[in-house]
């Protein structure tokens, strides 16, 4: 016979209030969404239910070609588009930061100043953050008055600002870290002396970037890649206030829907974002070999 | 080596410096425009200098209950810092070994960092709001009178409001664990085994000494990223809004600088608890050797 009081407690055990958070905050609510997109509902209450008309209402006129492109199809090539541009420049922007940060500062302690300086603003407001542009690129912004100083346009720009392009300024702005992170912890792993036998073989700077550190900073590219893509897919705040509240987006729908109590019709549509945005993880991490990498 | 002061280093040097004033700039433009004359408006050029807009904040003139905002945000953020830091190091002990669920586990902690905050904040949302369901049914099924009297909803700043923002601090806290123990030297640990010391006092006297630094890294994560968290905690805080949440409507209604006042005083408050934090690291570093 076992006795229990001969049994020593495993230390294992120190993981269940932890788990109790991801069971209770994580994995209930995203099953609940998933079973509460198929209920039906009314003004005032949710039914239990199960139908199918939350997802058909999403998809309605999108599959009828003589009409314009559907609503829902709309948003998320708006959405799409964002997320391209925002991975392009955040990557590019984020590569070179981490490549001068990894390469090109050899103290540790000016390597870990610099780094500190780039995550700061990561813990400050994103709010804040975002309306920190209006004094720059607003009607009278000092963006507008450089402009019209020296002369390259006689009338304020409009499309500065509440537009596209202060939206994806705002995403780079507030996610590059997300990129900066992941590549400059891969860079930090690469044999130094890798770089100095390509080197010494005749590479040049060009050629060692190319052929050496990038494909070396694939896992970190991938990663920083999937963070940047993920947040602004699901993106309702930052599109809101840098789009004037004039833009739509998939998480906007899901908040407009929830002001309006329509909570199964919100929860089909973050179902969906839900959905496309694992499978994207899912053919991103197929770009590296994830087990490999850890 | 890459030769260093060629031309590609003072390019990367430049755009390094560019990326920064990118960062920082636009931040260094409100805190400029908060400190207006009365006249000021929202851009420059500055109508004069003066305290006049924090006074206006303090006042809580055209504003919003600003005051009792900050307050909520600032008691959760601690409540949330204290939450992240003992349950990530809990779990980081824990995760040392391979245990029963582990996989899962971590899968749940990156997956956690990725799923779109609208998404989460939906699904705690409904969960809060059958379990309200649930709990009112239970109050007219059974005849509890405190329930059937007093009983309005589960939803709350320190109830579903604290779980969500849990499910975005606790995977960096738990992600720094793994970070400490990658790199953590295991024979002093096995030293004090020998030498007849308790699981209890290794982890007190060899074990929390050495990885102290770091749990101020993640208390930081977990006061700072519950003090500005927005997407998560937006359907979730039932009657009282967070400071971020404030914030996010005032963005559509103010048009006077009190709006960047409070971005100052916010931003203040951000930098004094990274500043302290990154003091205490510095010490606690020190003071180990």
């Amino acid at each position: 016979m076992i006795k229990f009081w001969k049994i020593k407690p495993s230390v294992g055990l120190l993981s269940i209030p932890y788990s109790f958070v991801f069971i209770f905050f994580f994995f209930i609510p995203l099953v609940l969404t998933l079973i509460i997109s198929f209920w039906d509902y009314n003004e005032y209450s949710i039914i239990p239910d199960f139908i199918l008309e939350n997802y058909i209402y999403i998809f309605k006129d999108c599959f009828n070609y003589e009409k314009d492109m559907c609503v829902t199809f709309k948003t998320y090539l708006s959405t799409f588009i964002f997320c391209f541009i925002t991975w392009f420049f955040t990557l590019i922007i984020g590569f070179f930061v981490a490549y001068f940060l990894a390469f090109y500062v050899n103290s540790i302690t000016w390597q870990i100043v610099l780094f500190l300086l780039c995550t700061i603003p990561f813990w400050t407001s994103n709010v804040i953050r975002m309306i920190s542009w209006i004094p720059l690129l607003g009607r009278n912004g000092l963006v507008n008055d450089f402009l019209l100083y020296i002369g390259l346009t006689d009338t304020p720009q409009e499309w500065l600002l509440y537009s596209g392009f202060s939206i994806v300024l705002a995403f780079v702005h507030l996610y590059t870290l997300f990129m900066i992170v992941p590549i400059f912890n891969s860079m930090m792993r690469i044999d130094k002396s890798i770089i100095e036998a390509a080197y010494d073989n005749g590479a040049n700077g060009l050629q060692i970037l190319w052929n050496v550190i990038i494909p070396l900073c694939k896992p970190g590219i991938v990663i920083g890649s999937i963070f940047v893509i993920t947040v602004v897919m699901g993106d309702f705040i930052t599109i809101g206030i840098m789009g004037g509240q004039q833009i739509p987006s998939i998480g906007k729908i899901i908040y407009v829907e929830m002001s309006y109590l329509q909570l199964p019709a919100a929860a089909a549509n973050a179902v969906i974002l839900l959905a496309l945005t694992l499978l994207i993880i899912w053919i991103m991490t197929k770009m590296i070999d994830i087990r490999k990498e850890l | 080596m890459l030769n260093k002061k060629n031309k590609t280093y003072y390019i990367c040097v430049f755009f390094f410096c560019l990326f920064v004033l990118f960062l920082y700039g636009p931040t260094f433009t409100i805190v400029l425009l908060s400190f207006q004359g009365p006249d000021g408006g929202l851009t420059f050029p500055l109508n004069g200098v003066s305290i006049y807009w924090f006074e206006e904040l303090w006042r809580g003139g055209s504003v919003v209950d600003i005051g009792s905002a900050f307050k909520r945000s600032i008691i959760l953020g601690l409540i949330v810092m204290v939450l992240t830091v003992l349950l990530s190091v809990s779990a980081g002990l824990a995760f040392r070994k391979k245990f029963w669920g582990s996989d899962m586990l971590f899968f749940a902690t990156v997956a956690s960092l990725i799923v779109p905050s609208i998404v989460l904040s939906l699904g705690v949302a409904l969960q809060f709001r059958l379990l309200d369901d649930f709990t009112k049914w239970l109050g007219s099924t059974f005849d509890i009178n405190y329930i059937n009297e007093f009983f309005q909803t589960s939803l709350g700043m320190f109830t579903s409001g604290l779980g969500a923002q849990l499910t975005w601090t606790l995977p960096f806290g738990l992600l720094i664990m793994f970070a400490v123990f990658n790199r953590f030297d295991k024979s002093y640990e096995e030293a004090a085994r020998d030498l007849g010391a308790s699981p209890w006092k290794t982890f007190k006297e060899i074990v929390f000494p050495l990885i102290a630094p770091s749990i101020i890294g993640i208390a930081l994560f977990g006061f700072t990223l519950s003090y500005d968290e927005l997407a998560r905690s937006s359907q979730v805080m039932g009657a009282g809004n967070t400071l971020p949440l404030e914030l996010k409507g005032l963005t559509t209604t103010v048009t006077t600088p009190v709006i960047y006042a409070l971005g100052t005083v916010t931003t203040f408050v951000s930098f004094s608890v990274i500043g302290i934090s990154i003091v205490c690291y510095i010490w606690l570093k020190r003071n180990k050797g």
